[in-house]
């Protein structure tokens, strides 16, 4: 199970903008640096990120090996109606996580 | 989860207590940090280090062992019971009969109280519980135990600390006493207080504990590392959190 | 790098052979602006100037934008100059953000300059650039 840590406001005013934190532990390994063995360690990234906001999209990235290990990103959104802010990362190995937050705008 | 909860409470802005410095001339390593990286590490929702700390609460509420009990059954509230318990390791562990450090206490209780297996060696796991329970230490002072039977092993820790080893023959004391806060190839060298175990380093883009940091500079030195189990670290750890008596926790630190 | 070679002995870090080129930064850029022309403004690619580890670098564009229907940047993006590749990432933003702002932690190789251009959905493009000096750990753990 993937551990992620997202930090979304609770409640936000209509019209707000809010400030939305996603850091989740991934290794992040770029296919560039050796291994012991001195032989190339394969890529496994995480490449996709998008966030919604009861379905509408307000966010996408495309990561790439540059990205650290354990990725954080951090964007704003505009607190539009109550609802669910939905999280996904997807990339190499079949990886996906998905997340969710509530969030009461008023 | 609750642990958690009470760490966000906890000063999601840190700053505050470490800006102080320590008055006779001590610097915590989060004191020799660029101001970005000190952001990093003062905000919990941004902090990697975090990341163990999450899996940590959720290990402590989780059974396991023959005996069926999570650290929790035991324990209850992390916040509370292990209030400063982190400030006060490597100590005595009369259960054992010899010195341990936070991450032998937590293989005591798998092994005696929980009947589960030891947690493996610089492990996710054994590192998750070990940030959880030194994040409840955060902001207190160190205070190892005035126990005497530490005694020789902070005697040996001293006496290694100031010895010369490896190929470049340089002991501890080298840099972090005779040249801390100089630069050595663009880095700075900081005092070596490890007021911030485990730590989340950038250059292991992971989190770690003082042990593999220790050893980090023993293989810096060229010298042959001691093997994991080795007593020379317990010692090494414990003298140097007798040398840092009194600095603030700032585990789980970042640093690079 | 000598530095590091010196105290790192046998143990190898970065396979000098893969590195971005200035070529493959102008097409990678090229690739995003269809060759149409960067303008200098409006972007402001906040990074250290000075770095104690490459690993993780934090970084965060801001955009001078009004995110409203008629005028609002549509994507971000932030290249760099001597890592193996030059993408860092790309990140697609509309009115729904407010705000014209990403925030993450990248990885730079090596000294180098770091590249930001903000895309807007009027087809400008706007750009910012920062260097960055990169220090190593001094002492490299053996990885066995």
């Amino acid at each position: 199970m993937a551990n992620m840590l997202v930090n979304a406001p609770r409640t936000a005013n209509k019209g707000q903008i809010v400030e939305i934190k996603a850091l989740i532990m991934h290794v992040m390994e770029t296919g560039f640096r050796p291994g012991t063995t001195g032989r190339i360690i394969p890529r496994n990234i995480i490449e996709d990120f998008t966030a919604t906001w009861n379905g509408r999209e307000i966010f996408r990235m495309k990561m790439s090996p540059a990205i650290a290990a354990n990725p954080f990103v951090s964007f704003s959104a505009v607190a539009t109606e109550s609802g669910t802010i939905a999280f996904r990362w997807s990339g190499d190995e079949g990886f996906l996580a998905e997340h969710q937050v509530a969030i009461t705008v008023t | 989860m609750r642990g958690l909860a009470s760490a966000a409470v906890l000063l999601a802005v840190f700053t505050g207590s470490l800006a102080l410095a320590e008055g006779d001339g001590r610097r915590s390593g989060y004191q020799d940090l660029g101001p970005p990286l000190q952001k990093m590490q003062d905000d919990d929702t941004a902090n990697p280090a975090m990341l163990f700390v999450q899996a940590g609460a959720t290990a402590w509420g989780e059974k396991a062992g023959a005996a069926g009990k999570s650290c929790a059954d035991c324990h209850g509230d992390a916040a509370v019971s292990m209030n400063g318990v982190a400030a006060r390791y490597p100590a005595f562990s009369r259960e054992a009969g010899k010195p341990v450090d936070l991450e032998g206490r937590i293989n005591l209780c798998r092994t005696n109280h929980q009947q589960a297996p030891t947690l493996a060696t610089e492990s996710d796991d054994l590192l998750a519980l070990s940030a959880y329970v030194a994040l409840q230490s955060r902001g207190q002072p160190i205070v190892p135990p005035n126990d005497a039977q530490l005694a020789a092993l902070r005697a040996q820790g001293a006496d290694l600390y100031r010895r010369r080893q490896g190929q470049l023959n340089l002991s501890c004391a080298n840099c972090h006493d005779d040249n801390a806060e100089k630069k050595l190839a663009g880095a700075t060298i900081p005092q070596g207080h490890p007021t911030g175990y485990p730590i989340y380093r950038l250059e292991w883009q992971a989190l770690g504990s003082l042990k593999r940091r220790l050893r980090n500079c023993v293989v810096g030195t060229r010298a042959e590392a001691w093997p994991y189990d080795a007593t020379e670290y317990l010692a090494l750890e414990s003298y140097l959190m007798e040398r840092a008596r009194g600095m603030t926790m700032d585990a789980p630190a970042l640093r690079p | 790098m000598l530095r590091r070679s010196f105290l790192a002995g046998a143990i190898t870090v970065l396979p000098f052979a893969a590195q971005a080129t200035p070529e493959a930064l102008e097409a990678a850029i090229k690739e995003v602006t269809g060759g149409a022309p960067l303008r200098e403004g409006k972007v402001t690619l906040d990074i250290p100037p000075l770095v104690e580890n490459g690993n993780a670098v934090p970084l965060t564009v801001r955009v001078d934008s009004p995110m409203t229907a008629d005028d609002h940047v549509k994507a971000i993006h932030v290249f760099n100059e001597k890592n193996p590749q030059p993408q860092v990432f790309n990140a697609w933003l509309s009115p729904a953000n407010g705000r014209a702002l990403v925030a993450t932690r990248i990885k730079l190789a090596d000294t180098q300059k770091v590249v930001a251009i903000a895309e807007t959905n009027t087809g400008e493009f706007w750009t910012a650039h920062a260097d960055v000096i990169v220090t190593l750990a001094a002492c490299i753990e053996d990885i066995t």
